[in-house]
């Protein structure tokens, strides 16, 4: 049973409501509670949150599962461990799965999974086309029905312009919204990194940013004509914010996202060779990286999702060039986006808490992200000032591929709460849904990640 | 050259994996450790005893003859014993890992690695995976350091031992070269100015970053330069077109004998090969009197004994785990 709760002293933070004061919060029947009857005040559960911030869980509608098929890098249980670490109450996850999530019953899989196994919320996405291939249609009607919140081809983009189009006018019928992975394949061949000066150096095959800028013109002439929503996935080069820039202002509906590392990170990172640096849309220049920011305090940029990409050690312990793309960001979102944005003084933390929570539940039509009297309680608090070191032995993804293991962050989540279960002490995942108090993914030793790299 | 492989000065890298990394001082390190192997290659008793005992390994994953030969023959010149792993030999073709490859090379006692590979950076991570020296001798688009080092050696032998203010241009496919990155960073090092020239497609201007002249008018390219280096069009590396066809690369970039004469009388042309005659090159220019080609290679064997030796003296003295009585 869900716990009452008088979550005391703690400074509320709530972007939706305007909501930035220090106060008690209480949650009672799974939600949101304006006050607490005498009966019930005197049976709470007390959490000291002094000095701590009080936010709405967070929000990432980015994220890469694995189930079904790639299990031996993450699963939907796993997962929900690492965003419950993270302070990450409610994510949305991709359907590049094995077999892809082009029908209902691939959907209806994986959320009999999450009824079972996750101890956060989580929403499927399905394909735009049969097995993302970018040549037919996948049933969207039936996706919808089985309840995706959104359809994407993510980690490969519709290069097929009439499906794209006939896509979002289809789609939007269902009020759903496109997401779109903004890649010309053609001018990506091969490629495996940011072209500039460092693919240059490194004599590694560029990606050049024309790529994504093209799509990203092609998703806004679309959503122009159709007046669909399509919605533009981890945003990395400074042209295309130029372009959503651009857009923005003529009613055009276009929404987009950024990742932590696209904020943090450069592609100077990839002078040694890290494969832990390596994802797809490529870490960019420090122009891009500024560009980025930009956008995002401009208001270009709607929000942050992490594109949680797992594998593991052995598939990322290869050479360059054969390693896949991408690195797991769960558990440090929060803590990478406050060094990249607060910590160094570009916005403050309701702005912040805006772009991780209400605002990108908007884009997926999720009524979640806010502490409003009668919302789920799903609420992360966390220390923005706290120093710790990430280690890849303590986190809870079935998969260790970040840059950050070993690094000193700064901001630590504290407590998770979904629906006013705890999830997450922070330490350990502490949902009755997980069998015993402490929760390891089985099999894995806490041997530290190999050192060679 | 002391057998027992006294430390030299200036050089205490176990690793070559790349010249941008090299100071001046480590490059004419090589140079000075080359010359006195170079004076040996005359005689007819040519082994020197130096890396008796060793046992160096050749990786080769991608198809070479030049660099693998003169890797085999450097080390047979030191006394070391030689074993020379083809990539379509290999268990890698069985699906087993490079990092696995490199672990079981070590565990099978060998003192030093020498790697060819398509994966820019793979020197690079063997180097920091492994314990015994690690020598690239060409990783993708990266880096081919001794190469460039034997390309230097050569040019000291025409021009003398200070190459400042020698004029240098490489033409060709610089994108995709690991020789045109090895030889920017050494020539610069070592004062000459390069200028790289080709079409645009395999030239793009951000080269400029590295403090190099770039041009796309041949002629202009060649009337100032001392030395002009050519490069190979590497078809293997290319996925998506960067110029029509190899008949117009030659049409607007092959040497040829009237372009030749753009060059300055003593210019000279070399070319790390192999060679594509009638391509990036006329097939009498090869073989004329300005070519130093073949001189190139023969200093191959030279330049790879310093760096073998140089690097090995820099190893630690037991540098695999697995065979150290240490207790």
């Amino acid at each position: 049973m869900s716990d009452t709760l008088v979550i005391q002293g703690g400074r509320i933070i709530d972007p939706a409501n305007g909501r930035d004061e220090v106060a008690d919060l209480f949650v009672a029947d799974q939600k949101i509670a304006g006050s607490l009857t005498a009966a019930q005040r005197k049976n709470a559960r007390v959490v000291d949150a002094r000095g701590l911030v009080v936010a709405p869980g967070l929000v990432d509608v980015h994220v890469h599962l694995r189930e079904p098929g790639q299990t031996h890098k993450e699963n939907i249980e796993t997962g929900s461990w690492a965003a419950a670490a993270g302070g990450i109450t409610t994510m949305v996850c991709m359907p590049n799965t094995v077999p892809a999530c082009d029908n209902a019953g691939t959907i209806q899989l994986i959320n009999d999974v999450i009824q079972q196994k996750a101890v956060v919320n989580i929403h499927p996405t399905g394909c735009i086309t049969i097995g993302r291939a970018g040549e037919k249609l996948a049933p969207i009607g039936s996706l919808a029905r089985a309840g995706v919140k959104a359809i994407t081809d993510d980690g490969t983009c519709v290069q097929n312009n009439e499906i794209m189009r006939r896509a979002v006018e289809y789609a939007a019928m269902f009020n759903l919204v496109v997401m779109d992975h903004c890649q010309d394949d053609h001018l990506t061949d091969g490629a495996v990194m940011h072209e500039g000066e460092w693919s240059l150096r490194l004599g590694l095959r560029g990606w050049p940013s024309a790529a994504e800028d093209i799509i990203v013109a092609r998703n806004v002439i679309l959503s122009a004509h159709t007046g669909a929503h399509i919605h533009l996935q981890h945003i990395s080069s400074a042209y295309s914010v130029d372009v959503i820039r651009r857009a923005r202002p003529r009613g055009i509906k276009i929404t987009s996202e950024v990742t932590p590392h696209h904020l943090a990170l450069t592609d100077v990172c990839l002078r040694d060779y890290n494969t832990n640096f390596k994802m797809n849309p490529p870490l960019r220049a420090e122009e891009d990286r500024q560009a980025l920011i930009e956008g995002l305090l401009d208001g270009t940029i709607d929000i942050i999702a992490t594109d949680h990409a797992p594998h593991t050690d052995y598939e990322k312990d290869v050479e360059f060039d054969y390693a896949p793309f991408g690195i797991i960001g769960l558990e440090t979102s929060l803590a990478v986006c406050l060094e990249a944005l607060y910590h160094s003084g570009r916005c403050d933390l309701s702005f912040l808490l805006a772009r991780m929570t209400h605002k990108p539940a908007a884009i997926v039509r999720l009524d979640k992200g806010t502490l409003s009297e009668g919302a789920d309680a799903d609420i992360c608090i966390f220390d923005p000032d706290e120093r710790w070191v990430p280690e890849a032995a303590n986190s809870f993804s079935r998969s260790r591929n970040s840059p950050w293991h070993g690094q000193p962050l700064r901001g630590r989540v504290k407590h998770t709460f979904v629906a006013g279960h705890q999830v997450f002490d922070g330490e350990k995942i502490t949902s009755p849904k997980a069998p015993g108090q402490e929760i390891r993914p089985s099999g894995m030793s806490k041997a530290p990640f190999r050192e060679s790299r | 050259m002391n057998a027992a492989l006294s430390p030299v000065a200036h050089w205490t890298r176990k690793d070559l994996v790349g010249i941008e990394e090299l100071s001046r001082e480590e490059i004419e390190c090589v140079f000075t450790t080359a010359e006195q192997f170079k004076a040996t290659l005359g005689r007819t008793v040519k082994k020197l005893p130096s890396l008796r005992g060793r046992t160096i390994v050749n990786l080769f994953l991608e198809p070479s003859t030049r660099t693998r030969v003169a890797f085999e023959i450097a080390a047979s010149r030191l006394s070391a014993d030689v074993i020379t792993i083809a990539g379509t030999s290999s268990s890698i073709v069985k699906g087993e890992t490079l990092r696995d490859t490199a672990l079981n090379i070590q565990a099978l006692n060998a003192d030093m690695l020498v790697l060819r590979h398509s994966a820019a950076g793979s020197a690079n991570y063997l180097a920091k995976m492994i314990n015994i020296p690690v020598i690239n001798a060409g990783d993708g688009a990266h880096e081919h350091p001794t190469q460039a080092l034997l390309d230097a050696f050569t040019l000291r032998e025409k021009f003398g031992r200070d190459l400042k203010g020698l004029k240098v241009t490489i033409l060709g496919d610089i994108l995709f070269s690991r020789v045109a990155r090895s030889n920017i960073w050494c020539l610069q090092k070592l004062g000459a100015e390069v200028t790289l020239a080709g079409p645009a497609t395999l030239v793009p201007p951000l080269f400029a970053r590295f403090g190099v002249r770039i041009s796309h008018d041949l002629k202009e390219a060649l009337h100032e330069a001392d030395a002009v280096m050519l490069l190979r069009i590497q078809h293997e590396r290319q996925t998506s077109t960067h110029f029509p066809s190899l008949g117009e690369y030659t049409s607007m970039f092959g040497l040829n004998r009237l372009r030749a004469t753009w060059l300055k009388p003593n210019a000279i042309i070399m070319h790390p090969g192999p060679i594509n005659r009638g391509v990036e090159i006329d097939s009498e220019l090869a073989d004329s009197g300005r070519s130093v080609i073949l001189e190139q290679v023969t200093n191959g064997i030279a330049v790879r004994m310093a760096v073998l030796y140089l690097c090995a003296a820099a190893a630690p003295a037991a540098p695999n785990p697995t065979f150290s009585t240490a207790p």
